[in-house]
């Protein structure tokens, strides 16, 4: 039985390590920002959860305390993972792209917020706060 | 001000503006000790009846969640999904060559208006699979979303929505 469990802990850490690795992998093998974005915000929260899985059947079989601390990152991961990379998207959307129109239309009547101050934003001076308005170059 | 003026709470409503907001603080607050004390509980109850009152403000309207159970099944579908996404995200990262990905933009267009709805319905779609949402519509009413490996662009859209936010309009909003 302990034999088992310690195997059910290997695996885990194992599946977990595997996927960090992909994750890592496909941040040097994809091309561009955007596509890289898409490597760390999924492989690796299967990745950690798995390793933080291990944790807590170690702890409770090993040690036999429950130890709840793993959920808690598992938690503040998935609270933070997606607002990082929105993050992420948002300061390459500022950067990259000029005006928007490489994007595919909002097929509403205005453009995309990162672009578009949109109907009711404050317009006093006619500035939009487009990309790189106001840069000092 | 006219709030000072007009306040017919209860004594409830005013000492526990948020009841799942206290109920979260206090088993975050137990998780973070890790260890069960009466002590511990009796802080973690202080915490959770003051940082309530003292955010109150930054909740003016919140969306009430309409159905608990669609909520917990909405979140373990949403675990699940992201078990998928990553095994498809590693297959295509391992085996599909960078060039034969359809990376493209896709706009999805949403019926939900509050914020609280919308963001997380934009967190899901980034946690799920080889989606990122990027950016929203001037108007609110558009999502931006990233994707890895898109070869049908209605499809897609069609999935998000049918998936997820037919679910969350359940509960919320």
């Amino acid at each position: 039985m302990a034999f088992l469990l310690e195997l059910l802990i290997a695996f885990l850490i194992v599946v977990g390590s595997l996927f960090l690795l992909v994750g890592s992998a496909g941040l040097i093998k994809l091309r561009d920002l955007m596509t890289r974005l898409h490597a760390p915000t999924k492989a690796t929260t299967l990745g950690i959860g798995s390793i933080l899985l291990a944790s807590m059947v170690h702890f409770i079989v090993v040690r036999g305390a429950v130890s709840v601390h793993e959920i808690l990152i598992m938690v503040f991961l998935f609270l933070t993972a997606p607002v990082t990379a929105h993050f992420v998207a948002k300061a390459h959307l500022h950067e990259h792209l000029r005006d928007g129109s490489e994007l595919p239309p909002t097929e509403r009547g205005c453009g995309w917020s990162t672009f578009d101050p949109g109907p009711g934003a404050p317009d006093e001076s006619g500035q939009r706060p487009g990309p790189r308005s106001d840069a000092e170059d | 001000m006219a709030e000072h003026a007009t306040d017919d709470r209860t004594f409830v409503q005013r000492w526990l503006p948020h009841p799942l907001l206290t109920l979260a603080v206090v088993v975050m607050w137990m998780a973070l000790l890790n260890d069960f004390s009466s002590g511990g509980l009796v802080v973690g109850l202080v915490l959770g009846v003051v940082i309530p009152i003292l955010t109150s403000h930054f909740w003016p309207d919140r969306p009430a969640i309409r159905h608990y159970g669609k909520a917990i099944a909405f979140v373990g579908l949403l675990l699940w999904d992201v078990v998928v996404a990553n095994i498809q995200v590693a297959r295509l990262i391992v085996f599909r060559p960078a060039s034969a990905l359809r990376v493209r933009w896709v706009a999805v267009p949403i019926e939900m208006k509050t914020p609280e709805a919308i963001t997380l319905l934009s967190a899901t779609i980034t946690m799920t699979p080889g989606t990122v949402t990027s950016d929203i519509s001037a108007d609110g009413r558009s999502l931006l979303v990233h994707c890895l490996d898109a070869p049908d662009v209605v499809a897609a859209v069609e999935q998000m929505k049918n998936r997820y936010e037919r679910r969350i309009k359940e509960f919320l909003e």
